[in-house]
């Protein structure tokens, strides 16, 4: 079978090809914002090729040099783009053995290849890619005929090949936002404080005062201010901030802050799984968790570049997919997608939809209108934390019924949060111009089975053996701009069902551990957990509320993927002090060993952080949070030793990693956290104040 | 005012034009080409602009030109070049100490600090010493380990 981003993208030469000096040319339509994908999937490459990792090139990402993927999300590039890319190779691979033999009249299957090169008989046989790839014509689609390798053949595929990408970061210009293009000016745009928000007035002589030959450009109540440097535009956009008036401007309602208060906004319902629940002598439990909206905390603010010339439109940006870019862009401008050529350049980690879709958006809408020389639009730390999507709350109703051995035998799941990729296909410039309508409905995709993808239902249910499970999701219209942050709905949702476990398993007197094996018949996952125990000397567990805490938790990550337990040791008083971190991780095939190490720990920290100290506070115009001084995240002296195990890491199957670990390492935290305490924390994150109310309680 | 700032720029004498309370970071990246501290927020809270000033840390986004007039600033592109790479640049390459990258140029000049004032930190040392640099990749541990691997050689006598 072609695999689904192969058959979208058939010709084998978009993938795959040989140039002069021995080198390969690899193209695919994942974008690397330092997780490491480039180096995977070339690895994979490699070795379908049986040619030198060091040989191969990576296309940098443009519309037209690299296959149309779509967008760089989900964890998914390693199951979806993997495939493709190694089928491609195994294609061309078939296709140069079969002119090689051709050449030296044998049999294709006389011939094999390393390094690149021919070898008959495990001799040299005088012939590689290159000297025959005038031959070969790639202009084609695959066969579906080439076999693809199995593990214990593979080579470069379980190394832990050095990133491609990152010794440029480490020695000099290789962001996009070092990109100065000839004849470049600098703009910034004076926000509308929210959607549907008018320009009563600007007194663009106060503007002018500050900076005398800024550009003001005024579009309904689009404003821009473009200057020659970076520094007059900083300066010209602060006088217009302090020189403009706005009517129409929303006021944001703090308490909306909490995810408690998504219960008050208006909603749509989607039921799936079992059927209700008819009444029962059983034992039955609650329980609600909740996740406030979180930043993606990028640690640069998004930049984008456009020109506009001859009716073509060029954007440098470094989001998550150039075709979803041109798309985008052709859309809000109008423009024919044939007349806009997306170029992607290294970011800032992004971790799901952050700002970067809108400075590029932003520049072309200014470079329309002033057509000829490149405009450059870098976002401010304020306007990334206040204008970016953030991940949406989430208030999480659980409920559950027990047989008369404890055992949990149904599971009930109510949730209140916005679509989780809402935000996806648009831009916040957008809602500025004239005659803008807002979407009907935000962005979710429909599934193969008619069902649509909210991302709020991922992991809702335990990733456990029982017997009837049902979730009712309460779609929200979200009170900001709200879209994909890491894992969606999934991390939370593990958050909310593996602290769950744990109260059941304590309200039973069942060791918690024990609780959950007793549930879990698959041998893979029952190996993860046993060996996380080991890790973690889960048998030398003591006694509850000493202040010091040891938690774990297990998740298969959406319900068929990675299986992963994560263990956390807290030590408690005012606040929560992380001590260690442990995680078993069966991801299946693992390619790179430290690459994959390196996005499960990276998961972890960044969810430790979300536990213990994240929220995006509403107020004003929208969001109120919109420094570091006031969105607090885990610092250097905060940061516990992790320590990690890879099982498994030779079966055929592999998963993605860089969302698996978030969700366990979130309940870890918490039912260490109840541990130490002898009491629970239900609603995030585990401040000061939410120790001293759990206390009190 | 305006007027010619001197300084030393990563060892080379540079002159620059300027008003002198412009901010020290646009003055690297737009005048002076230097790219190696990155703008993260503008307030000084992330690090992601750290130079060394006369060997000190600083924040070049909360410094103005006029102050450095006269002084030796220090960027990561001082440091070492992929040929000839700063022990700190070659123990985060060997043990791939970075994701995104972003903060990476601020944490590699406020490592070089501390390591010029403290040959030997320990692991609390150096995650203090560095408590003021945002990373949100969650790089720290390997962080922290590529400090002390880089303190370890050049305390054998590798070339900084």
């Amino acid at each position: 079978m072609i695999p689904a981003m192969l058959a979208a993208n058939p010709r084998l030469d978009r993938w795959v090809s040989f140039e002069p000096g021995g080198r390969v040319r690899i193209a695919f339509g994942r974008m690397e914002y330092g997780q490491g994908i480039a180096t995977a999937l070339a690895q994979m490459a490699a070795d379908e090729l049986d040619a030198p990792f060091a040989s191969l090139r990576v296309v940098p990402a443009a519309t037209g040099d690299i296959p149309n993927e779509g967008l760089t999300v989900g964890s998914m590039s390693i199951e979806f783009s993997g495939p493709a890319i190694r089928t491609a190779c195994a294609e061309v691979r078939a296709l140069f053995t079969a002119a090689a033999a051709d050449r030296l009249g044998c049999d294709p299957a006389e011939l094999d290849v390393r390094e690149g090169a021919f070898l008959r008989g495990g001799q040299p046989a005088g012939l590689d890619y290159w000297s025959l790839a005038a031959e070969v014509d790639l202009a084609r689609a695959p066969t579906g005929a080439a076999p693809l390798k199995t593990p214990d053949a593979m080579r470069v595929v379980g190394q832990s090949e050095a990133r491609l990408d990152l010794p440029a970061k480490l020695f000099g210009r290789t962001f996009l936002h070092d990109l100065i293009l000839p004849g470049l000016r600098h703009a910034r745009v004076l926000r509308q404080p929210s959607p549907g928000a008018k320009l009563a007035s600007l007194d663009e002589a106060a503007v002018r005062r500050a900076v005398p030959d800024v550009d003001i450009l005024i579009d309904h109540a689009f404003v821009a201010l473009i200057c020659e440097t970076e520094a007059d535009a900083a300066r010209a956009h602060a006088a217009a901030e302090a020189a403009a008036r706005w009517e129409d401007v929303r006021a944001m309602d703090s308490a909306l802050s909490e995810p408690a208060a998504l219960k008050t906004l208006a909603h749509e319902d989607i039921a799936a799984g079992a059927p209700p629940a008819g009444p029962s002598n059983r034992r039955r439990i609650t329980a609600a968790y909740g996740k406030p909206f979180l930043s993606h905390g990028s640690l640069g603010p998004s930049v984008g570049l456009a020109r506009f010339q001859d009716g073509k439109l060029t954007l440098w940006t470094h989001n998550q997919g150039v075709y979803p870019m041109r798309a985008l862009a052709a859309r809000i401008t109008g423009l024919a997608p044939e007349a806009i050529e997306v170029i992607h350049g290294q970011g800032p980690g992004c971790y799901g939809h952050n700002g970067a879709d809108d400075p590029p958006i932003d520049a072309a809408l200014i470079a329309i209108r002033r057509p000829g020389r490149p405009i450059r639009v870098q976002w401010r730390r304020e306007d990334e934390f206040g204008f970016a999507p953030v991940g949406t709350a989430m208030l999480m109703e659980l409920s559950a019924e027990l047989d008369a051995s404890g055992r949990l035998v149904d599971y009930t799941a109510e949730i209140w949060n916005a679509p989780h990729t809402g935000a996806r296909g648009t831009a916040v410039a957008e809602s500025a111009l004239a005659g803008y309508v807002a979407p009907a409905r935000p962005f979710q995709p429909v599934l193969p089975d008619g069902s649509r993808f909210t991302g709020g239902v991922l992991n809702a249910t335990p990733s456990y053996e029982v017997e009837a499970t049902r979730t009712l999701e309460h779609l929200i219209e979200t009170p900001i701009r709200a879209s994909s942050l890491r894992s969606l709905g999934g991390a939370p949702n593990t958050f909310a069902v593996e602290s769950f476990i744990d109260e059941i398993a304590e309200s039973v007197g069942q060791d918690p551990l024990a609780y959950r094996l007793a549930m879990l018949s698959d041998p893979r996952a029952r190996a993860v957990l046993i060996r996380l125990s080991e890790m973690c000397g889960w048998a030398q567990r003591w006694e509850v509320g000493t202040g010091r805490g040891l938690g774990l938790a297990y998740a298969r990550h959406r319900s068929h993927g990675a299986m992963v337990a994560c263990a956390a040791q807290v030590e408690v008083d005012a606040e929560v002090k992380l001590a260690r971190l442990w995680c078993a991780c069966d991801g299946g095939l693992i390619v790179n060993p430290d690459g994959a190490r390196n996005q499960i720990e990276g998961g972890m920290i960044m969810a430790a952080s979300w536990t213990l100290k994240e929220q995006v506070k509403l107020g004003g115009s929208g969001v109120a949070s919109v420094t570091w001084d006031d969105y607090p995240i885990l610092r250097f002296d905060e940061v516990p030793p992790v320590e990690i195990e890879l099982l498994n890491t030779r079966d055929p199957q592999p998963f993605g990693l860089g969302e698996v670990s978030q969700g366990p390492v979130m309940a870890a935290i918490g039912n260490a956290v109840a541990h130490a305490l002898g009491a629970r924390i239900r609603d995030l994150p585990m401040t000061r104040e939410k120790i001293a109310t759990a206390l009190l309680a | 005012m305006r007027r010619t700032i001197h300084l030393i720029l990563n060892g080379r004498p540079v002159e620059v034009e300027a008003e002198e309370t412009a901010n020290l970071l646009d003055v690297l990246r737009a005048d002076l080409g230097g790219y190696g501290a990155r703008f993260g927020c503008g307030l000084g809270q992330c690090g992601a602009c750290a130079v060394l000033v006369d060997g000190e840390e600083q924040p070049a986004c909360a410094m103005e030109i006029g102050a450095v007039d006269g002084r030796s600033v220090l960027t990561s592109e001082g440091l070492g070049t992929s040929d000839a790479p700063h022990p700190l640049q070659a123990a985060f390459l060997e043990l791939q100490a970075g994701q995104c990258g972003y903060c990476l140029a601020g944490i590699l000049v406020g490592a070089k600090a501390l390591l010029d004032r403290n040959p030997d930190p320990s692991r609390d040392e150096i995650a203090k010493a560095l408590a003021w640099h945002l990373c949100r990749c969650g790089v720290h541990n390997r962080v922290l380990d590529a400090v002390a691997l880089a303190a370890r050689r050049m305390r054998e006598g590798a070339p900084a």
